[in-house]
């Protein structure tokens, strides 16, 4: 038998400095390295870019400010308003992915034999790049020896140029972006699909619901988070379209397939010419843009702090 | 489940299910297996016109050693890789910190920060395309692997840091309240308590890290010149500007390009998944 000691250790009443402050100063020290990262490469530049915007400068030499001019500029640019337009076709567009996606998960949501390999070849273009995704379709659209106007050729007897058509060449990048966009939202609607409250949809079944009115009902309902996540980041990728329009078109034919992203790119940095403080101009205003979408974001996230 | 099992449906909607869907399958992945059929024919095939048919012999080994021997492909992965692996690693262990102080500690700014993460995350490219430019010239780091990897592994700890804080959040507080009032250091609650039960969401953002990284292609022509520190994903455009009617090399570079994210992908599927869909079941 032994006693437990009475006394307690000298140092637990006196506790050091680093011991008093520890869970004060701990989440600081935890944050510092991420954050000072962040800080240079994410934070900052935003502002940098807002200031270069106020500023002719060809990335090299002296900046001159001049004031707004960069903005009054643009505002009397006809590439920025088919870039706009174009940024608003991708945008719409884009949003097909969605219920396309919903569509595709609705019909591999079973259980067959091999469905889980259907499942991950089904989300496969998502996996590849967006440069592959690219040369994929500018391969499939090739007006000679393309899949795609091979069978288009086959069925109507005209040959049709989809990338070198400046009415048709946005909407076939835009297609091609779907490709990916829809797998995504389709793993999304899976998921969602599968922690559905299968006791709910019973109950609806036993009170005749079927099909569509089951649907829209008592399964939409429950697949809330993930339509809210697979619509964000459409919103997210539709406005990012870099890849694909720099791959397939570089912006042409004309400059018909301008979207802000591909016209900032351009005008900074390529063979136009290096306006730094242009294209800082024309991307603030895509940033204008997200922004929104961004502050949408986080008002929701901080609602569900609050209910937390 | 919704919709109704086909094993419930009568007899022709079983079978028509169990035709539809290879159908559907082939018909998804129709631009893919074109292109994976292009890369194995021989260049004799295209010149004469058979892009559809079937090749008239399987030139895969010539095509792809081709790739290899022609162009600098091999050395465009390995720069992929030697930007890719550290930034998995970078993101993932800065964000296992910042997760695991924005989702124990009670301050003041907490929640600001996070949002900051998060918001910093969503932002164009182009709104950081030239301070991030000016910085990597000015710095040196400017067309070398180094410079690509500080960004991308500093851009995805917004990301990461999303999900970590997120995942720390559902494990059990008790836990480390108790082990506080045992007195062990902070430290060694992360490194002894927290982190071993992380694994799992290290592994998902690692797949999916590796997958944004290696998928890259804005910051590669942005931060990146010359063929010595090239991703494969800018280097595949080079090739394109110069095979310009060898479709069939193309073909098989981008194949070679796409294939360790899918390697990765089919390895690590599940861990995948549950990264990508995080939030897609609650919240």
């Amino acid at each position: 038998m032994t006693s437990t000691p009475l006394t307690l250790p000298v140092d637990a009443a006196r506790p050091s400095w680093w011991k008093r402050n520890q869970l004060r100063l701990a989440p600081w020290l935890f944050l510092a390295p991420g954050m000072i990262m962040f800080a240079i490469y994410v934070i900052a530049p935003i502002f940098q870019s807002i200031w270069i915007s106020f500023y002719d400068w060809d990335g090299l030499g002296p900046k001159k400010w001049i004031g707004l001019a960069n903005y009054t500029e643009l505002w009397g640019d006809e590439s920025f308003y088919t870039s706009l337009k174009n940024n608003i076709a991708w945008l719409v567009l884009y949003m097909l992915a969605v219920p396309a996606g919903l569509a595709v998960a609705l019909f591999l949501n079973q259980t067959v034999a091999g469905i889980r390999l259907y499942k991950s070849l089904f989300f496969f273009p998502f996996v590849i790049s967006q440069v592959v995704v690219g040369l994929i379709f500018t391969w499939f659209y090739a007006p000679d020896f393309g899949l795609l106007s091979g069978l288009i050729r086959w069925l109507t007897g005209s040959n049709v140029a989809i990338l070198a058509d400046d009415r048709l060449a946005t909407y076939g990048i835009i297609a091609a972006g779907l490709w990916p966009q829809i797998a995504y939202c389709m793993i999304l609607y899976l998921t969602g699909l599968n922690n559905i409250n299968s006791e709910q949809v019973e109950a609806a079944r036993m009170d005749g619901a079927r099909g569509w009115k089951l649907l829209w009902n008592i399964i939409l309902p429950q697949l809330g988070p993930a339509t809210f996540i697979a619509v964000v980041v459409t919103i997210i990728g539709a406005l990012r379209s870099f890849d694909l329009v720099s791959i397939m078109t570089q912006g042409g034919p004309y400059g018909s397939t301008r979207v802000l992203s591909y016209f900032m790119f351009e005008q900074a940095l390529s063979e136009y010419g290096y306006r730094m403080g242009y294209g800082a101009a024309i991307a603030v205003v895509l940033f204008l843009i997200m922004m929104v979408f961004i502050t949408i974001f986080i008002a929701r996230m901080i609602r569900q702090e609050r209910d937390a | 489940m919704f919709p109704t099992p086909v094993q419930k449906a009568p007899a022709w909607v079983r079978i028509g299910y169990q035709i539809l869907l290879p159908a559907a399958l082939v018909l998804w992945l129709l631009p893919l297996l074109g292109v994976a059929l292009t890369s194995i024919r021989p260049a004799g095939d295209l010149a004469a016109g058979n892009y559809f048919g079937v090749p008239s012999y399987f030139a895969g080994p010539e095509n792809y050693t081709a790739v290899f021997r022609d162009s600098h492909i091999g050395q465009f992965i390995l720069n992929s890789f030697k930007v890719t692996i550290p930034t998995v690693i970078g993101a993932v262990g800065l964000s296992c910190l910042t997760g695991f102080a924005l989702s124990t500690y009670k301050f003041k700014a907490n929640l600001w920060i996070f949002f900051l993460f998060v918001a910093g995350n969503f932002v164009p490219f182009q709104i950081l395309m030239v301070p991030v430019r000016d910085l990597s010239v000015r710095t040196g780091l400017y067309d070398s692997v180094y410079g690509l990897m500080l960004f991308h592994t500093a851009f995805q700890t917004g990301f990461c840091t999303l999900f970590m804080r997120n995942f720390i959040k559902t494990l059990p507080f008790a836990l480390i309240e108790s082990a506080r009032v045992e007195g062990v250091s902070e430290w060694k609650i992360f490194w002894h308590i927290v982190l071993p039960l992380m694994r799992p969401a290290i592994a998902a953002l690692s797949v999916l890290i590796f997958t944004f990284v290696w998928n890259d292609y804005f910051w590669a022509t942005v931060l990146v010149q010359g063929d010595h520190a090239m991703p494969v994903t800018a280097g595949l455009l080079s090739l394109k500007g110069r095979w310009v009617s060898a479709w069939q090399l193309v073909s098989a570079g981008s194949i070679v390009a796409a294939l360790p994210p899918v390697a990765m992908f089919f390895l690590m599927q599940r861990h995948f998944i549950a990264g990508l869909t995080l939030g897609a079941t609650k919240g």
